[in-house]
């Protein structure tokens, strides 16, 4: 599938602005690598570390690339792949399975007429199933670009998370 | 309802946790000025008179930890706040820094003084990324006031504190793994010896917390009324933050005196059991944790117990309740994918263990096993626990190994495939 809106191959002078201004942030300190590369994800459209923005930050932090890969394919925040707009992470941990985060995802999958880890044909949503990230009180949950989204027990309450994100 | 206390919990609620100002209205940082009096040693005597221990799951005794990482000799240490609250089912951490930010920096800086460190690091988990401005502006404040930097409070001591982030690994909650994702490094975990306590973060010698051990330090050390240790049991005093969560009708954070049972922390406090369903078992301490059948739940919530009744001893605080709906096989199954998932795959124990024990629990749901492959998982199982060269291989089937023993009817053989 061609991206919707990124070309790969090219970095663009909003990427290499995106790149200065995080890596800024973190006192330009190659040991923050893993939260320089989680907000530069922030800031791409598509939620993932596109290749040139790689080895530009590589050349930026003085680091080799394959550190960076390293990172990046270790941690599961992190993407290589272009993602969706709107990631829907749903729990996939005993606390929010317990509490039935099963019906939540034939839900959504129901709702947006997807599969699991595939993504809308125009780029918006995709739906994913990730470890705990801590939201076991109001599980079951889904999580989107950070926001937390609990109590998704009802269609109604999912339809109001859909509607909030757009 | 009475079966809460506020010791480390004093403050949720009582200050604006975005303003350093409303802290020391409410009498923040008097726990600092008073440990800068003190000497390293004296506050690590604190700690192990009131027999603290720590509270991220492996239970050091926080006392010993401080002196031994005193006692070290080198230039230059550090001190990291463990944040990386990974287990499934616990947010106590998130609770505390959420609404008490300032008492995890002084117990920090107060850290940082009793073992002569100069850095200190905060690794808080990427799924937390929302409470990260929250915290750096935290430290800035605290920088601007001069509780952080050069010569903290005229006493000669410099402290810096920085955060760093994770970004969805389990395994770097583990010590060593979280010396190496702080490094900028994937976050697989270092063979030890040297320990960390020796060379950690940066190769420096690192004494590593959690997050409600360092807030416990600052209420401990203004507690001259002796009112923390006046809870709990004789042999195991003072509080403890759980969490519970799974089919409870009240789930959520608690700070509850030690000795208190595991029924009055699920019904009195999280509210029972959702409407009309029973009770089917309990895991204590996160998907690492033990399961409990509904017969211990009289069981009092203390080191000792729950080691003497076979169960995970506290750990991190976690309590999962799960009621008739999911079955015990579906559970163990969703905790096994959970580490299948997790295991980093650098030692084959742990991940061909995880693999094939994920693939025996489908053949159990699918009930087509046979006695000898019961046999074979809590071979693998065992192999696992002692093999692995960190916690994470070493704790993974601790809930397999505790079903088989209380609950052997879910593994029978069914009649047909014991015949073929």
């Amino acid at each position: 599938m061609k991206p919707f809106v990124q070309k790969l191959d090219e970095l663009t002078p909003e990427m290499v602005a995106l790149v200065d201004r995080v890596v800024e942030e973190h006192q330009n300190d190659p040991t923050q690598l893993v939260g320089i590369l989680l907000d530069i994800q922030d800031g791409v459209e598509r939620h993932y570390i596109p290749e040139p923005v790689a080895y530009y930050l590589s050349q930026r932090l003085s680091i080799r690339v394959t550190q960076i890969y390293d990172v990046v394919t270790f941690y599961s925040m992190l993407y290589d792949k272009p993602r969706a707009k709107y990631t829907l992470e749903v729990c996939n941990s005993a606390p929010c399975r317990v509490k039935d985060s099963d019906t939540l995802v034939e839900t959504l999958k129901r709702l947006l007429n997807l599969e699991v880890g595939e993504v809308t044909y125009d780029g918006r949503f995709c739906i994913e199933k990730v470890p705990c990230f801590g939201a076991c009180d109001v599980s079951p949950a889904v999580r989107v670009n950070g926001a937390v989204y609990g109590h998704l027990d009802s269609e109604e309450r999912v339809l109001d998370m859909l509607r909030q994100l757009d | 309802m009475g079966k809460t206390v506020s010791f480390i919990s004093r403050n949720f609620g009582r200050y604006n946790p975005a303003s350093l100002a409303s802290y020391e209205y409410i009498g923040g940082f008097t726990a600092l000025r008073k440990a800068l009096g003190m000497d390293g040693l004296e506050i690590a005597k604190v700690l192990s008179d009131n027999g603290v221990q720590g509270r991220g799951g492996a239970a050091y005794d926080m006392g010993r930890k401080w002196s031994q990482a005193r006692a070290v000799e080198a230039p230059h240490k550090c001190v990291v706040c463990n944040a990386d609250e990974g287990e499934p089912g616990t947010f106590k951490d998130r609770e505390l820094i959420r609404n008490d930010p300032f008492q995890l920096l002084e117990g920090m800086i107060i850290a940082g003084w009793s073992v002569g460190a100069d850095n200190g690091y905060i690794y808080m988990r990427g799924e937390y990324s929302h409470l990260r401005p929250l915290l750096l502006s935290a430290i800035r404040q605290c920088e601007e006031k001069g509780y952080l930097g050069d010569n903290i409070l005229g006493s000669g001591f410099s402290y810096r504190i920085h955060l760093y982030s994770g970004a969805g690994a389990y395994v770097c909650g583990e010590g060593s793994a979280l010396c190496e994702s702080l490094e900028g490094h994937s976050g697989r975990p270092r063979m030890k010896p040297p320990f960390i306590k020796q060379c950690g973060a940066f190769h420096l010698p690192t004494c590593v917390n959690n997050v409600e051990s360092l807030s416990l330090v600052p209420p401990l050390l203004l507690d001259t009324q002796g009112f923390y240790k006046s809870q709990g049991t004789p042999d195991c005093p003072g509080t403890k933050m759980i969490s519970v969560c799974g089919n409870v009708k009240n789930p959520g954070v608690f700070e509850v005196p030690f000795g208190i049972t595991i029924r009055e922390i699920i019904y009195d406090l999280a509210g029972g059991i959702e409407d009309g369903h029973q009770l089917q078992l309990v895991q204590l301490g996160g998907a690492s944790g033990r399961l409990a059948s509904p017969a211990q739940l009289d069981t009092p919530y203390t080191y000792k117990d729950m080691k003497a009744a076979d169960l995970t001893a506290i750990g991190s605080g976690a309590i999962l309740v799960v009621d008739e709906r999911t079955s015990i096989i579906g559970f163990l199954r969703i905790t096994q994918q959970f580490f299948f998932h997790e295991s980093c795959g650098q030692c084959t124990p742990c991940r061909e263990g995880n693999l094939h024990i994920r693939m025996l629990l489908d053949k159990v749901a699918a009930g087509t096993h046979t006695e000898q492959d019961i046999r074979l998982m809590e071979k693998y199982a065992r192999i696992m626990s002692t093999a692995s060269m960190c916690g994470l291989g070493e704790t993974a089937q601790s809930a397999l190994l505790s079903a088989m023993k209380r609950f052997p009817e879910v593994f029978a053989i069914k009649k047909e495939v014991a015949v073929r």
